[in-house]
């Protein structure tokens, strides 16, 4: 029954994403709108085949940035969210100036990159990294924050060290906080690394964009979008996957009732 | 027999605020005792556990456990609170098997015998207050009555020469509890660990206790320290004997008057 329902769900989120492309394709022949406007998703698919070796390597480019990116920020994340979460000193010390550093657009930090590391892979990679470490850092926090003082009791009277705390209660019961944080963090990563090519790139779907538009190139222009889309929803369901398997005990309502 | 807990002059005020949570406090007991503290609520019961268990440090005078002072947290003390608190990504028996992780020599053989003799010490355990065959459930599958039996296998897990009992049953029903008051009861004649109990229950306080302490209301101080002189094993039919019934009158009356309040009016 439980598959039945499944099976349901998928078809009609996949039917949903086909209901949106029509009613666009029906939308662009009533409206007449023009090629420049808002091109129709035949002619962005028609773009996306034709042009697919030219932009596989960009999409690689972009897709590796964005990897590289979120891996640092989750690492650096992970770091200092156990660091201010275990830690009332450093919370209170590093919290203020961690809200500060992420109310900075991006925008602004990335010709700051650029001087300092040239065009290309590298702004990118750090723009990912930035964008994506403050989720991570505030929902470890709390995870970490947040442990029933009585089960801490329970593990000091029992001679446990920080550490001990740390690894057999804290970090366990932070991980659907961190799940929840890196299909936030992966979003946001692309928006970082994207963001970084469109400014100073000679490669990467965001380069792409850029010079399409430039161009008049709109078609073009969308499938980058489309593009970009595909790799934002393939990798959320990966992490989906992983915290289905790593926090199941979280989610004990739906898969893993037994009894 | 030999004290194992000794509380020399003791008193606490928790850093930050102008609360006395304990008053001078003197107070002794003995190797493999079983100490019940009963008193109103805010009385500095839960206070007593904290410090004789290191978790926090006296203003003044000395706690000494073992013929030691304590200067910081034990190592290997076995506490169980009001709250299971059980880990829920862990099975019951990977929850009941926690001390041996973390406890010296244990710790250094948790790797090896996981998944033989602490498994097999786990399920021993369980079984004897009644849990036989939920070792493989989470926390979650089972009832509050049985994670607080779980939470009790926790703590005596590792064969603790100390426990310390938060008030342990007072969030269940009363059918289990004394279901509970018994199993303890044989747990403790068992191995004889020294036991501070701490309780709102007078009945289990007299079911329990070799002694029971009576504490004042804030800022809590001794009121009285009697032994209680019932033959063990103590059954439930015990507990409405007229001899039983007058300790528990008498402890009311007690906590009545340090509360202010006369037990008639009441």
């Amino acid at each position: 029954m439980t598959l039945t329902q499944q099976t349901r769900q998928r078809v009609l989120s996949g039917m949903s994403v086909l209901a949106l492309f029509l009613l666009w394709e029906a939308a662009c022949w009533i409206f007449s709108v023009s090629d420049l406007i808002l091109p129709k998703p035949s002619q962005v698919f028609r773009e996306l085949i034709v042009r697919f070796p030219a932009l596989l390597p960009h999409a690689t480019q972009t897709l590796l940035t964005t990897l590289a990116g979120f891996g640092l920020g989750v690492a650096a994340g992970v770091l200092i969210g156990v660091m201010i979460g275990s830690s009332k000193l450093a919370y209170d010390v590093a919290y203020p100036l961690l809200v500060g550093f992420n109310s900075i657009p991006k925008v602004a930090v990335v010709p700051i990159f650029v001087v300092w590391f040239g065009a290309g892979a590298v702004p990118a990679i750090l723009t990912a990294m930035t964008i994506s470490m403050f989720p991570v850092v505030v929902n470890v926090a709390t995870g970490l924050a947040t442990t029933e003082p009585e089960l801490e009791d329970v593990l000091r009277a029992l001679g446990a060290s920080k550490g001990d705390i740390l690894w057999n209660v804290g970090l366990p019961r932070t991980m659907p906080y961190l799940f929840a944080s890196l299909k936030i963090a992966i979003s946001l990563a692309f928006v970082g690394s994207v963001l970084s090519e469109t400014v100073a790139a000679n490669r990467g779907i965001g380069n792409v964009m850029m010079i399409a538009s430039g161009n008049f190139d709109v078609p073009l222009v969308f499938a980058g979008l489309f593009i970009l889309a595909f790799l934002g929803v393939a990798l959320y369901a990966i992490f989906s996957l992983i915290e289905l398997k790593v926090t199941g005990w979280a989610q004990r309502k739906t898969e893993f009732t037994i009894i | 027999m030999a004290e194992f807990i000794e509380l020399d002059q003791v008193s606490l005020r928790y850093p930050g605020g102008n609360v006395l949570a304990l008053e001078t406090t003197t107070l002794k007991v003995d190797e493999g005792g079983f100490v019940a503290i009963v008193g109103p609520s805010g009385c500095g019961k839960s206070t007593i556990l904290k410090l004789v268990a290191g978790l926090i440090p006296a203003t003044t005078g000395n706690v000494t456990v073992d013929k030691c002072e304590v200067r910081g947290p034990s190592k290997g003390v076995g506490m169980a609170f009001q709250n299971p608190t059980m880990l829920p990504w862990l099975t019951v028996r990977e929850n009941v098997m926690l001390p041996l992780k973390i406890v010296k020599p244990f710790r250094y053989e948790y790797a090896s015998k996981k998944k033989t003799e602490f498994a097999d010490r786990a399920e021993a355990l369980l079984k004897r207050v009644g849990l036989a065959g939920f070792g493989d459930k989470r926390p979650w599958q089972l009832s509050g009555g049985m994670l607080q039996r779980a939470s009790l296998c926790r703590a005596l897990i590792h064969e603790p020469r100390l426990l310390l009992l938060d008030e342990p049953f007072g969030a269940l029903d009363q059918f289990t509890r004394e279901e509970l008051w018994a199993i303890m009861q044989e747990l403790w004649m068992d191995k004889r660990p020294t036991v501070i109990l701490v309780t709102h229950d007078l009945r289990e306080a007299c079911y329990l206790g070799t002694r029971i302490v009576m504490m004042s209301a804030r800022p809590g101080r001794i009121l009285e320290n009697s032994a209680v002189e019932f033959a063990r094993p103590r059954t439930l039919v015990m507990t409405y004997t007229p001899e039983f019934t007058a300790i528990v009158k008498h402890l009311r009356m007690q906590i009545a008057d340090s509360r202010g309040v006369a037990l008639e009016a009441a």
